[in-house]
């Protein structure tokens, strides 16, 4: 029966194909540039971050005294004390942090204000000192770092790598000097041995990396002086609870990731939700197509569904026979789709996409998650199930008398 | 069932007090109180004008129609009020039917055609059903056309093809509805030699509705209908 209606079928299965293909290539593309979008915030980002945060202190003096204990206390313009951004105690803290097994990796992070002196033009910016090989390791610092050495800023004294919008603003080349002064009035001279591009406009304007040693000589500090520890977990999902912990443990405030940078989660939910829906539609317009091509076979049948009934063939049989035609069209129209998918999702792996923001990316990105195609699967079995659930159901019902008296 | 000439008084197929009426769209009695018995080895013509019931009566029997009062035995078992699944193995098992017209799946060869029923069955390994297929498409002369497509053979030869299939379960009883009706002369003697040749030498039940008086007055019997009653057995 399967084999009269060739054409027919043929046109069913290539649309079950089509949509399964479209549901692939669109899911992977869609997630492809999640990936990279998240990725360019969060494989940056700490997953805890403890830091010093400056506030006033919670105990004010006339909360505490013993004779105001009764009263209620008005106190206004609430100024935070002489308080400082150091973390105490960062030694010990960073090494206990690197001995929790939940953690990958711990790198100490100092933040200086500085001004670019450019002419008689200052620019202010941040310049991170941090730990190169760590932060490679656990950030991928160097692939951000699009001209120069990472390792420079390490080895090089007095060493900056600047951030490339910033780097343009001050033109200044690799083996430049440029000058900074501090927050606190002090100039030094530091020497350009890299350029740094996040993708991000802002940050690129702002941001400059050096090593950690150089930006405590920058601050006048001591090598213990360090204002963040950026852990990275295994697990990700993990930080909220981590952070909780370290904040209790350690006396410091500590911020995760989730909480730092809902709007990316957001977001991405927020595509992939489309992607599937698109998807799904896909899908459903193509379980219209196979309703109606087995509705027509059905009514072009007729003969056939009233000799195999009036043979011997009950009612369940010819359901299972039309149910196993519409499931068979969407089994090798899915796996066909299955494979179409993958094939677009490879054309556009390869398709160039370069943009001076995303330093990193030189084709469109696809993910290749398994999940994808055994949803697709599923779903192209299930809506074939329902597309050939009615027309089956009504086959069943064919009254053999009537087909045969009516001849 | 091969071999034996005698026909023995076994009740095959047995009507007690058969009525049905078409509600649609006014309610009309097509069969008032059908009796009769069908014994084994018999060839049974029913014979009327048109409109007499004899179609409608074949369907009861053949329990492909439930809607009817009355009882119907084939094998002497009772077949009325029982479920559709239970009566489509009994028709597997125990009818063979042949039409005016032949209902072969074109899609299958001749061979596969005839298989189709025994393998529903599946009494018999499908090699075996096979066999059995040949046997019986070599006795009705077309065994040469087994592996052709059943679209391809002639109106006669297809005819044949479906008693071939009638035939595939052994059945108790080979219903026929105006199976010569579709026919030229030459091949309406053909199948009725056939018909002729399974219930003298394989004692083969049949009961067949017809219109063709001479290929009625050539049965053992003739259940002549006149308005929805039997007029003569």
């Amino acid at each position: 029966m399967l084999l009269a209606r060739w054409r027919q079928t043929l046109v069913a299965a290539v649309g079950v194909t089509f949509s399964i293909a479209m549901f692939i290539t669109l899911l992977g593309f869609m997630n492809g540039l999640n990936d990279l979008l998240d990725g360019l915030i969060l494989n940056r980002t700490p997953h805890v971050r403890l830091y010093n945060e400056i506030k006033p202190s919670e105990d004010q003096p006339v909360n505490v005294a013993g004779q105001y204990k009764d009263s209620y206390n008005f106190i206004s313009s609430v100024k935070a004390g002489i308080s400082r951004q150091e973390i105490y105690n960062s030694g010990p803290i960073l090494q206990t942090v690197k001995a929790d097994e939940r953690v990958l990796g711990a790198t100490p992070k100092l933040l200086a204000q500085v001004f670019y002196n450019e002419g008689t033009i200052e620019i202010t910016g941040v310049i991170n000192g941090i730990d190169v090989e760590e932060e490679s390791r656990l950030f991928n610092f160097q692939d951000y770092v699009t001209a120069g050495n990472p390792i420079d800023a390490k080895n090089v004294a007095n060493s900056i790598i600047l951030g490339k919008g910033l780097a343009d603003i001050l033109v200044a080349d690799i083996g430049d000097v440029v000058q900074v002064t501090t927050a606190q009035g002090e100039r030094f001279s530091l020497k350009v041995v890299g350029y740094f591009q996040s993708g991000i406009q802002e940050i690129d304007k702002v941001q400059s990396y050096a090593s950690i040693a150089t930006t405590q000589k920058l601050l006048g500090k001591p090598a213990n002086y360090m204002t963040d520890i950026q852990v990275k977990l295994h697990d990700l999902e993990q930080a909220p609870a981590v952070a909780r912990e370290y904040a209790q443990l350690f006396n410091v405030d500590a911020e995760d990731i989730q909480t730092a940078n809902a709007q990316f989660e957001t977001g991405s939910s927020v595509r992939s939700l489309i992607s599937y829906a698109v998807g799904i539609t896909l899908l459903i317009v193509a379980g219209f197509g196979i309703f109606n091509i087995l509705n027509m076979m059905i009514y072009e049948k007729m003969d056939s569904i009233a000799i195999l009934k009036a043979t011997g063939f009950s009612g369940r049989d010819v359901n299972l026979v039309f149910l196993l035609i519409a499931m068979s069209i969407g089994f090798f129209g899915g796996v066909v789709g299955l494979v179409f998918g993958f094939l677009f999702s490879v054309v556009i792996d390869n398709i160039p996409f370069v943009t001076a923001a995303l330093p990193t990316i030189t084709t469109y990105p696809v993910n290749y998650d398994v999940v994808y195609y055994v949803i697709g699967g599923i779903f192209s079995l299930i809506t074939t199930y329902f597309a050939g659930f009615f027309p089956a159901r009504k086959a069943s019902r064919v009254d053999p008398v009537e087909i045969i008296r009516g001849k | 069932m091969k071999g034996s000439q005698e026909k023995m008084q076994e009740v095959i197929l047995e009507a007690r007090n058969i009525n049905k009426e078409f509600h649609d769209p006014v309610t009309v009695q097509v069969l008032r109180d059908i009796t009769f018995t069908v014994n084994k080895g018999e060839f049974v013509s029913v014979i009327g004008k048109s409109g007499c019931g004899k179609s409608t009566l074949l369907y009861i029997l053949s329990t492909m129609d439930t809607d009817y009062t009355g009882e119907l035995y084939i094998d002497k078992e009772l077949m009325s009020g029982r479920p559709d699944p239970e009566l489509a193995r009994i028709r597997n098992e125990k009818i063979g039917f042949v039409f005016q017209f032949h209902y072969l799946l074109n899609e299958f060869t001749v061979l596969r055609n005839v298989m189709l029923p025994g393998l529903k069955l599946g009494r018999f390994s499908e090699q075996e059903i096979e066999h059995r297929a040949m046997e019986r498409l070599k006795m009705l002369g077309i065994d040469h056309l087994a592996m052709q497509s059943a679209y391809r053979v002639s109106g006669g030869e297809k005819q044949r093809v479906a008693i071939a299939r009638a035939l595939i379960n052994d059945p108790h009883i080979i219903m026929g509805d105006e199976p010569t009706g579709n026919l030229d002369k030459r091949n309406s003697d053909i199948v009725f030699n056939i018909f002729k040749e399974l219930t003298e030498e394989h004692n083969q039940t049949l009961l067949i509705v017809t219109h063709d008086t001479e290929f009625a007055e050539n049965s053992h019997r003739i259940i002549e209908m006149e308005d929805g009653r039997i007029i003569r057995f």
